[in-house]
This record gives structure tokens, C-alpha cells and sequence, in this order.
């Protein structure tokens, strides 16, 4: 008995005191990941967003630096250069971006002129600009209005839910396309206007996003617990509810950046855009429209940006919602 | 499911209502009056408010707006066409623009499910990246980037197809208007049915179907697409949407004398009547599709008629 079971004699070496430095090796083994260190590196993964945040990157230091980099005013109209093609230098020796051959203007138009003599280089970057602020406030608001009405209306349920989701269904069967020509009707579009016009339907479908969140956290066991402990309504909903919500609510932010841009894109195509001579992307493809069979690089550039910046929004959104979640469908 | 429909048609009734509330107060609190001939006594003017029943409490006229509406009796406009009522304008726009909506819609979802399918079953394979990448393609660019590509290539450089729209050649000069309407169609079906065929070809019943032994074929077209296709229908409302947006943009840019331009035209030269009129007419025809969808997503899912009755 004594000889078949002896662990002292048959493996000395397998049993030792602990020293505590298996607690170093664990931890090499099981690096402690936050949450969004994971999702960060599920994004770094996905070459396509990455590619599409790069873009935005640029684009955005294009519109910040573009207009300070230029010695034109996107607003001095020069008689003397109107239509100009562009002309860069360097490359105009390889003849290409070689301007206007007959020239008499000498100046270098990265992006040409148009048919004001307004240099595009200059207009572009400030349309840019004008665009992304426009579409950034507009999405910043609806982010605040939506999130408020989906937490109310998911958190408090029953009656308060039943009235604030008939609203909503009112109010999301009527086309945004309709609701913001009318608003632009009665007051003139400028800036302000057009924000509000893309805020007014814009916010439903956020509100609804984290509607859906809200209910599925409220079930939960931690928020069973806050409640048990007393806690505050206020407390659960900003510390236990929001931050479970704040991927889908990141993820739905960035895929409304891209369609309140197209949709500033639309308005400006049929008239309801900034006015003259202020410029957005939308305004500039509806001035260079009108002659783009003669001058194709007065459409062409502001073209180029707005579609590289939707797909680089698109694709970057895309890696962004499989990063937070894996498991999400398409919102 | 009678519940079901009677609470979807009522909300459709509600917003119907609430979107000719909207447009009547545009008109009702515009500033002036319809009778501002300056020789005209106040007698005369009293005279043509009481013909016309614009003394009436606000809610008998709102109520006479909403009948007249109804009636498709739009009043008449001011700008563009002094004096025509408006919907004489529109008998000759509507068919015009139904058709190249209705050819974009079919076309659209036509290539796009081909589209969807083939990169589900042929998954990681070149296929597959041409669908995903039109698909990409399509979500990102607007329609008026198509139309210009198009109307460029096309109609400019290889002069194939009219330039603008000529009722001579009233189906030659649709054919590009509606591939750059249905892109975006395309694009999101295709996305959409690859996902949801691939979730389906991954489930349990498919693997029991094979098991089974059936073959290939009839696994997919019976077995998978079938099931796949319910999801699709989800996406039909925001695609009404894009047809609609995208018409006017499409209408604009190959001058197609439809709805969507005079819609612009409008705008453009301050016509209210006519505004108002076809942004009730869209107003319309969203809703309608809406809750034929809801409807047609209740018989086939049950699953979505309980969650909604609940």
C-alpha cells in the first residue's frame, strides 16, 4: 500500500509551494483585454476599414488645411481665368494637368477654375468643409434627440412607450425627402435651415436603435441589481443602461454621417442647397452639372471627393459594426 | 391577423391625415390673400371670402381640403403653367415617371438577387468580390454620379443612347435613366440576400435537407432562397424611398418630362400649389408601399405580425 501510493516519493518535483510566479505566467497567457481594445483590434483587422478611415483622415485634413494652403479666396471672382482646366506643377510636364495650352493666365489651378474664375482647388476644400459641418451637426443632433426618446421610451415602457412609438410611426411614414423640401420652402436654406431640416426626421431611426438596446439590457441581471439596491432611475439609465448601448449607438452615428451628406448632396441638386457663393460638395456637382459635357473637371473633382468620402464613410461604418459586435446583422 | 391589419391601416389613415394637416397649414398660414387685386372694395373682398367659404371655422376647411385632395382635385398652379389645374399637369407626368420607376424597381432587383445568390453559393470566390464590391459601389454613389458616368459614356463619347429624353425613342431613352435609378436597388439587395442566404444555407434545416440527399440544386432554389427571400422584403420600403429621391435626381439630370422635374421646377419657381400636390402624391404612394409591406412581411412571417399586435 505504502509503496503503490507514495506522491512524495513517486514525483517530488510536482508538487512545489507557490512563489507567486505563476501569476506572472497567467497573465502572459491571458492578456486582460478591455472591451473596446478588443474592438480595436478586430477593426485593425478588417483592411477595408482601415483603408476607409485613412480616407476620412485625408479628406478631413484636406477640407481643415485646403483653404489656408491656397492663395485663392473660394469667393474672388477673376474675369481674366474663367474655365481653366487644371494645372499642377510638375505634373503639367508629363502633360497631363497641363492647363489650358493658349492660356494667357499663368496661374497654377490644382483643380482648374470655373466658369466665374473662382479657383476649385480652393472651393472644393471649403465645400468639403461645409458639407462635413453640416453633416456633422445634423447627425451630433440626432444623436442627442434619438438617444433621449429611445432611452425614455424603452426604459419607461407601458403607456409612456405605447404613445412616444405611435409618434414615431406617424412621423416615419411621412418621406424625410418630403418633410425636408416643405421646411425649406417656408424658411430659406442657409446653414441653419438645412440642419434642422435633415434633424427633423433624422433622429427616428436612432431613437429606435436604442429603443431596441434599452429593452434588451433592462432585463438584465445587473440591472435588476441596481434597481433592488434603490438606485436612482437617472443612475441605471446613464450608468448601467447607456454605456451597454454605446456601440450600437457609435456604429448607427457613423452610418448617418454618410447619408446626411448625400442628402445635403440631393438638396443642393435640385435647388434647395447653400446659397452662392458660400459652397458645399452638394452645390458645387449642381454648378459644374450645367457644363460638364464641355468642362468635365468642374464636376469632376468635387464628384471624386463626395464619392470617396461615401464609400471610406460606408466601408469604415462596416468594419466598425462587425468590430463592436460580430454578431449584429445589418442595422 | 384581422387586428394586425385594421392597427396598420389605421396608422396609415392617421399619417395620411397628419401629412394634409402639414401642406393646409402651409397654405392656410401663408401671409397675403388669395384676392389681392388693390381696386377691389373690402365689400367685394368679404363677397369672395364668404363664395369661396374662407370664413368657415378652421376645421370645415381643413376638412373640405382633405375631400378636395382625395378627389385628386389638386386646385390649380400658379407659376409654371398660370391658371392649368394642376392635375391635368400631371395625367400626362405621372405614367412617364411610373415607368421608369416601375423598369428601375424590376431590373434592380432582378440583377441584384442574381447578384446576391451567386456570391452566397460561390462564397470567397471572385464572384463573390464583383457582387460585394457593385454592392459597395452602389450604396456609396449617388444616382446623379451614375447618370452623369452614364450620360457621358454613352450618350456623349459613344453616342448609343439620347442624350435627353425624346418621346420618339420613348424606351431607348429610358434605358439609362433606369440603370443609374436601379443601382442603388442593386446594390442593396444584393447585400442584403447574400447576408441572409448565407445565414440560411448555414442553418440546421439545410444541413437536414442535405443529408437527405436531395440534390444541389433543388436545395438552394427550393430550400434556401425560398427562405431567404422573407428577409428581403424589408428592404422594399427604403428602396421606394431611394426610387422616389432618386427619380427626381435621375428626371433632372436626362430631362425627363415627369413627375420628379416638375417637382424640381417647382421648387425652383416658388409654385406652391404644385409642391404641395406632389409631395402629397409621394406622400401617398410611401404609405400605400409601407403598409403593403407590413401586410405582406404579417401573412408570411407570423413571427413579425405577433411582435407588432404585442
Amino acid at each position: 500500500m505504502d509503496e503503490t501510493f507514495n506522491p512524495a516519493a513517486s514525483a517530488p518535483d510536482d508538487f512545489r509551494p507557490a512563489t507567486g510566479d505563476h501569476r506572472e505566467e497567467e497573465q502572459k497567457a491571458f492578456v486582460n483585454q478591455s472591451y473596446w481594445h478588443d474592438v480595436f483590434h478586430r477593426f485593425c483587422a478588417n483592411k477595408g476599414a482601415v483603408i476607409g478611415l485613412i480616407f476620412i483622415v485625408l479628406i478631413l485634413l484636406f477640407a481643415i488645411f485646403g483653404p489656408m494652403l491656397s492663395h485663392y479666396s473660394y469667393r474672388t471672382v477673376d474675369p481674366l481665368s474663367t474655365n481653366l482646366k487644371p494645372r499642377i506643377p510638375g505634373l503639367e510636364k508629363l502633360g497631363i494637368f497641363s492647363g489650358y495650352n493658349d492660356s494667357v493666365s499663368t496661374a497654377y489651378h490644382y483643380f482648374g477654375t470655373d466658369n466665374l474664375g473662382r479657383d476649385l482647388f480652393t472651393r472644393v476644400a471649403q465645400g468639403t468643409r461645409v458639407s462635413f459641418e453640416i453633416a456633422g451637426l445634423a447627425v451630433l443632433c440626432d444623436v442627442l434627440l434619438g438617444v433621449v426618446y429611445g432611452l425614455v421610451s424603452g426604459y419607461f415602457g407601458g403607456k409612456v412607450d405605447m404613445v412616444m412609438q405611435r409618434i414615431t410611426e406617424v412621423l416615419n411614414s411621412i418621406p424625410t425627402m418630403i418633410v425636408v423640401t416643405l421646411l425649406l420652402l417656408i424658411i430659406k436654406p442657409g446653414m441653419g435651415s438645412i440642419i434642422i431640416a435633415m434633424m427633423l426626421t433624422g433622429w427616428i431611426n436612432m431613437s429606435r436603435i436604442v429603443r431596441a438596446q434599452v429593452l434588451k439590457v433592462k432585463e438584465q441581471e445587473f440591472v435588476l441589481a441596481a434597481n433592488t439596491i434603490g438606485d436612482t432611475n437617472r443612475n441605471i439609465i446613464f450608468k448601467e443602461i447607456l454605456p451597454n448601448a454605446m456601440g450600437q449607438i457609435i456604429v448607427t452615428f457613423m452610418f448617418s454621417i454618410p447619408n446626411a451628406i448625400f442628402m445635403e448632396a440631393f438638396l443642393a441638386f435640385i435647388g434647395l442647397g447653400i446659397p452662392a457663393p458660400m459652397a458645399s460638395l452638394g452645390s458645387l456637382i449642381n454648378d459644374g452639372y450645367k457644363s460638364a459635357m464641355i468642362y468635365p473637371h468642374m464636376i469632376l473633382s468635387p464628384v471624386i471627393i463626395l464619392a470617396l468620402l461615401m464609400l471610406s464613410f460606408n466601408l469604415f461604418a462596416d468594419g466598425l459594426r462587425d468590430a463592436i459586435d460580430p454578431q449584429m446583422k445589418q442595422i | 391577423m384581422k387586428k394586425y391589419i385594421f392597427k396598420r391601416v389605421v396608422i396609415a389613415v392617421i399619417t395620411v391625415l397628419v401629412i394634409l394637416l402639414i401642406l393646409y397649414l402651409m397654405l392656410d398660414l401663408m401671409p397675403g390673400s388669395p384676392f389681392n387685386d388693390e381696386k377691389m372694395t373690402a365689400e367685394q373682398q368679404a363677397a369672395l371670402y364668404a363664395k369661396y367659404g374662407l370664413n368657415d371655422p378652421f376645421p370645415v376647411r381643413y376638412l373640405r381640403y382633405v375631400r378636395d385632395m382625395l378627389k385628386g382635385d389638386f386646385g390649380i398652379s400658379y407659376a409654371i403653367q398660370k391658371n392649368c389645374p394642376i392635375s391635368t399637369m400631371l395625367k400626362a407626368r405621372v405614367p412617364i415617371s411610373l415607368r421608369i420607376g416601375l423598369q428601375a424597381a424590376v431590373f434592380g432587383t432582378f440583377v441584384g438577387l442574381i447578384l446576391g445568390i451567386v456570391a452566397a453559393i460561390k462564397r470567397n470566390s471572385p464572384w463573390d468580390t464583383v457582387a460585394t464590391t457593385i454592392s459597395v459601389l452602389g450604396v456609396s454613389l449617388p444616382s446623379f454620379v451614375f447618370a452623369l458616368l452614364l450620360s457621358y459614356l454613352f450618350s456623349y463619347k459613344l453616342k448609343v443612347f439620347p442624350l435627353l429624353y425624346s418621346s420618339k425613342e420613348a424606351f431607348k431613352s429610358t434605358i439609362l435613366p433606369t440603370i443609374s435609378l436601379s443601382m442603388f436597388t442593386i446594390a442593396s439587395i444584393a447585400r442584403y440576400s447574400r447576408s441572409e442566404l448565407i445565414e440560411v444555407l448555414n442553418s440546421e434545416y439545410i444541413l437536414l435537407a442535405d443529408s437527405k440527399g436531395i440534390t444541389r440544386t433543388r436545395l438552394i432554389c427550393t430550400h434556401a432562397v425560398h427562405n431567404a427571400l422573407i428577409g428581403v422584403i424589408t428592404v422594399l420600403a427604403p428602396l421606394v424611398v431611394n426610387l422616389m429621391t432618386g427619380s427626381l435626381v435621375v428626371e433632372k439630370a436626362f430631362s425627363i418630362p415627369g413627375i420628379g422635374s416638375l417637382y424640381i421646377k417647382a421648387i425652383q419657381m416658388n409654385d406652391y400649389n404644385v409642391t404641395l400636390s406632389i409631395s402629397f402624391l409621394y406622400s401617398v404612394l410611401f404609405i400605400f408601399t409601407m403598409l403593403l409591406v407590413d401586410i405582406l412581411y404579417g401573412i408570411i412571417d407570423p413571427r413579425i405580425r405577433l411582435a407588432k399586435e404585442g
